[in-house]
């Protein structure tokens, strides 16, 4: 019973992960109708500026966790300026092979000026311990990254939700065509969001420092396990991907736990699990039917 | 859903048809002068460079006539190509290495392989379209690379399929120029094929299922069954291009089923020109050429280059070389009928 609290625990901390991934590519997409390949790399930018900050400039984990969000986002709202905005009236298609090039370009940067070895960060020393839940004990700094995690996806659920900008939003989501002609200006929000967007990459990055080894791969692999969440979730839906990927960091540490004796299943469980769903609801498990095609 | 070949930037302009009009358009005696010329290349490139160079253009050729066949053709982008060249790769090898058959028959089962592989991937693929299609076979195409990687005891892991030998009837081919020559055919045959779909009735349906879905459903074309024959198809092709790259490098790695293979299959295509079948095979030459003049000159970070160029290309040179250039030869031969 504790091996398994601990395994579910384990699902909901890389879940976390995935839901703050999910989340962004999906705000991105409502917004743009742009599936961001370079939120991988984001996501290892935070992860390395933090890493640099700490190394180079004695800047502490509290600081980065502010600086390099706000950083990234500002140069996500700049390339989309430069670039992404140059095709957002083209097919989608085309948006996803230029940031398939900016991640290649971003990875190759990383790796031409720190190497390709992974470099080790420090937990930030007031979450070193373990918070003892009774039956079992679990490290603190993983307590804090799951309730930051569900924090952030609450607060944007609020401002989504609750706030005339988080309106606009949804309304220039849905039917950007009505909203324009209420007199709102969609365009202005375009960039903002993306910014955004890319700032809980950053965010998520800096997070996964100090628990996973940071080198200028770690988003290269990950970002493909994201598309099948927000693939399983329905990229529509906003909900949908921050569920789907709570559920699939689950899915995956019961995978690994209990299925250890069948690697290749508990490897590609992800995909296994995206397979069930596009034969039993092709839109996603929370997506809406697109136009039949 | 609009294709990707007909952007709404591009419709603006004077048509420009796709290669398969372009062919359709220009007059015979261009047609079968562009061919002669396209032979002639062939026939002399392992003289004019590095033959093991020549190879790979052959193979990538292969590889992005495949992809294109979905992309320019059938309006779908799959970016999980490496799934069905790696796995051709990694069959090949293990045919070449242990049943010890001609290299053509061990090719022709890696290419089986690919395209029995295509099946279930392709029929859950078309179940989406546009950008979710392409991250669907990226997601599939990584989880065929998880299932490599897991599977020791036969890919070898990373170490790779190690020494897959070039058996043919007992013909010394380990001059790269020597089997250059013998794979010609091969290749020749695949890219005969793919262009032949693409003149038959089959193709021209493919066709307008990309441009017009609805209708095509409407009269009666069974889109999800054309498409998955197409992925399929498409995948049969890759696959020959991949175990024939098994062969010429005799040696497997994961590489070839990693998503950077898949990504600079679509970027080959893109470079080429979308929708014109042979822009790929140019741009295979370009992309390998240029990726071995890197090596070559000891430059370490070949995805700064190869990422530069996808974001080049895609901001400013959407049509493509071949594309392009029919464009050109279109309005110059439209001015002067004026």
């Amino acid at each position: 019973m504790t091996g398994f609290l601990q395994n579910t625990f384990n699902g909901l901390v890389s879940g976390a992960f995935y839901a703050l991934l999910a989340l962004g590519l999906a705000v991105i997409f409502g917004m743009l109708r742009v599936v961001n390949f370079a939120h991988g790399a984001f996501y290892m930018l935070g992860a390395f500026g933090a890493y640099v900050l700490l190394t180079e400039a004695g800047v502490p984990f509290w600081a980065a966790l502010v600086i390099m969000p706000v950083g990234l986002g500002l140069l996500g709202m700049a390339l989309e300026r430069a670039f992404i905005h140059r095709l957002t009236r083209l097919d989608p298609l085309y948006n996803f092979l230029l940031t398939f090039g900016l991640t290649l370009i971003l990875q190759d940067l990383v790796k031409l000026r720190y190497g390709v070895q992974s470099s080790p960060y420090a937990t930030p020393s007031a979450l070193s311990g373990t918070v003892d839940f009774g039956i079992f004990d679990f490290p603190a700094y993983r307590v804090f990254i799951l309730g930051f995690a569900l924090a952030v996806c609450v607060g944007v659920w609020w401002v989504l939700t609750r706030t005339r900008i988080g309106m606009v939003v949804r309304a220039a989501t849905e039917r950007p065509e009505l909203t324009r002609a209420f007199g709102i200006d969609v365009g202005r929000w375009v960039t903002p969001v993306f910014g955004f967007g890319i700032g809980l990459a950053g965010l998520a990055g800096v997070l996964a420092a100090p628990m996973r080894a940071v080198n200028p791969l770690m988003g290269a692999d990950l970002i493909i396990v994201v598309f099948a969440v927000v693939v399983i979730g329905g990229l529509g839906s906003i909900f949908g991907s921050v569920a789907a990927g709570f559920g699939i960091g689950l899915v995956q540490a019961w995978g690994e736990a209990y299925l250890s004796a069948f690697p290749i299943v508990s490897q590609t469980i992800v995909f296994i699990v995206m397979a069930v769903v596009l034969l039993w609801r092709p839109a996603g498990l929370f997506g809406r039917e697109e136009a039949p095609a | 859903m609009t294709s990707i070949v007909d952007t709404p930037a591009d419709a603006a302009r004077p048509a420009v048809p796709s290669g398969l009009v372009t062919v359709a358009r220009a007059p015979g005696w261009v047609r079968y002068a562009l061919l002669a010329v396209g032979l002639a290349v062939a026939l002399w490139l392992p003289n004019g460079l590095y033959a093991a160079v020549a190879v790979d253009i052959l193979c990538w050729a292969l590889f992005a006539v495949a992809v294109d066949l979905l992309l320019g053709f059938t309006g779908l982008m799959s970016f999980g190509h490496a799934a069905f060249w790696g796995t051709s790769a990694y069959v090949t090898g293990l045919v070449a290495i242990h049943a010890g058959l001609p290299f053509p028959v061990a090719v022709l089962a890696g290419a089986l392989a690919a395209a029995v592989l295509a099946v279930p991937i392709g029929y859950l693929a078309v179940k989406r379209t546009g950008i979710y299609f392409a991250m669907v076979t990226l997601a599939f195409a990584q989880m065929v690379y998880y299932v490599a990687n897991e599977w020791r005891s036969v890919t070898r892991g990373e170490n790779g399929l190690q020494g897959v030998p070039r058996e043919l009837f007992g013909l010394d081919l380990t001059d790269d120029y020597y089997f250059y020559y013998a794979i010609l055919p091969i290749v020749l045959l695949g890219l005969a094929a793919a262009w032949r779909i693409v003149q038959s009735p089959f193709g021209r349906v493919l066709v307008g299922i990309r441009d017009n879905p609805a209708r095509a459903r409407a009269l009666g074309y069974p889109v999800h069954r054309y498409k998955l024959t197409a992925f399929v198809l498409s995948g049969f092709i890759a696959g020959l291009g991949g175990g024939l790259f098994a062969v010429g490098h005799r040696f497997v790695s994961l590489d070839v089923l990693h998503w950077t293979t898949s990504g600079k299959a679509v970027i080959v295509v893109v470079l080429g020109g979308i929708g014109t079948l042979w822009g790929g095979v140019l741009g295979a030459g370009v992309v390998v050429l240029l990726e071995d003049w890197l090596s070559f000159s000891g430059f370490e970070a070949i995805g700064l280059v190869t990422g530069g160029i996808f974001v080049l290309v895609v901001l400013l040179f959407r049509r493509g070389i071949w594309g392009s250039a029919a464009a050109l030869a279109l309005r110059r031969m439209a001015a002067r009928r004026r």
